[in-house]
């Protein structure tokens, strides 16, 4: 079973088309992987699936970064 | 084959008679296989009888957000696919403005804009991870031209077309189109309650001199959920017989 982390990377790498060593921790989604406002939305429908969760629109608009979808998830999984 | 929907899922709500039915009856035509939804059991059988091996009739009120996400599942699970979405289902609660009630206003803006806006959101999901979808909304002519004791009807499907375009735009990057169809006199149920009065005055305003057929409305749609028209999205397409060229 692969960690929290690597599945929210390869997430991450399938949704926006970007290498695995762009996906460093501190990396924006909109100013360093090239995603736009639909990208997001879609990285976060794709998060709410692999975890089986529903992230509220507040909280989503947090996760703007490689790190705090790591941190959302890792905090609400039930894993 | 430009126009061809072979292998292609389509869902048409309000599809038991009128523009609805001859909208899934000809993309059957085209080889899609479709969904079509009714408010009544009844309604939806006699889709079911129309459709044959085709597609399906369903039972749903579009107002009710539980019982649309329950149709779109049981379509994910019979299909796994939904590739083309007609909103059709419309309803009118004809007034003047003076005398118009807001359980008037609101059935109309529910059924005809409201739902529109949760059907879109139900769909979008699956549409974006394929990459692909079509969206076609039923708007009216009276959205442009208004049409008094119509400022309910009129203001949500006025709204179905600055709804469309913005849609459009969110997704296009999708392979997503948003259109919308806009008929003008189409000889149906709901303008059979016409008097042959106000027939005659109509047809002083129609170019071609008599309504349209609900087939001539089904034609725009085809080709819009097409591979043809892949290219246009946000657009208004006009059925009506020159009667408002805009």
């Amino acid at each position: 079973m692969s960690t929290i982390e690597e599945r929210v990377k390869k997430i991450i790498i399938e949704q926006l088309g970007v290498k695995e060593e762009e996906v460093k921790p501190e990396a924006s989604f909109e100013n360093d992987l090239g995603a736009d406002s639909l990208d997001t939305v879609e990285l976060v429908m794709a998060l709410e699936e692999e975890f089986e969760t529903e992230i509220p629109d507040e909280e989503a608009e947090k996760i703007k970064t490689v790190q705090s979808a790591i941190d959302y998830v890792t905090n609400h999984s039930n894993d | 084959m430009l126009f061809n929907l072979d292998g292609q899922v389509a869902l048409v709500t309000g599809a038991s008679r009128g523009i609805g039915r001859a909208i899934a009856e000809q993309l059957v035509a085209a080889g899609a296989t479709v969904v079509g939804t009714a408010t009544s059991a009844s309604g939806a059988e006699s889709i079911g009888a129309y459709l044959g091996d085709k597609g399906m009739g369903y039972a749903v009120d579009v107002t009710d957000a539980d019982a649309v996400a329950e149709l779109l599942k049981a379509i994910d699970e019979k299909y796994g696919q939904l590739d083309i979405l007609v909103n059709n289902a419309g309803i009118t609660r004809d007034n003047l403005l003076m005398r118009m009630k807001d359980d008037e206003w609101d059935a109309v803006l529910d059924t005809n804009l409201k739902a529109v806006f949760r059907m879109c959101k139900g769909v979008m999901r699956g549409m974006m991870k394929r990459r692909n979808g079509r969206i076609i909304n039923i708007s009216s002519v009276v959205g442009t031209t208004g049409n008094p004791g119509q400022a309910n009807y009129c203001a949500a499907k006025a709204g179905l077309v600055g709804f469309s375009k913005s849609l459009a735009q969110e997704i296009a990057a999708r392979g997503i189109t948003v259109n919308c169809v806009s008929p003008g006199f189409i000889d149906t149920d709901m303008t059979k309650s016409l008097t042959d009065d106000q027939k005659q005055s109509i047809f002083k305003n129609i170019p071609t001199a008599r309504l349209g057929a609900p087939e001539e409305v089904a034609a725009a749609v085809v080709f819009l959920a097409s591979p043809a028209a892949a290219y246009v999205t946000g657009e208004t397409i006009h059925v009506n017989g020159g009667m408002a060229m805009v």
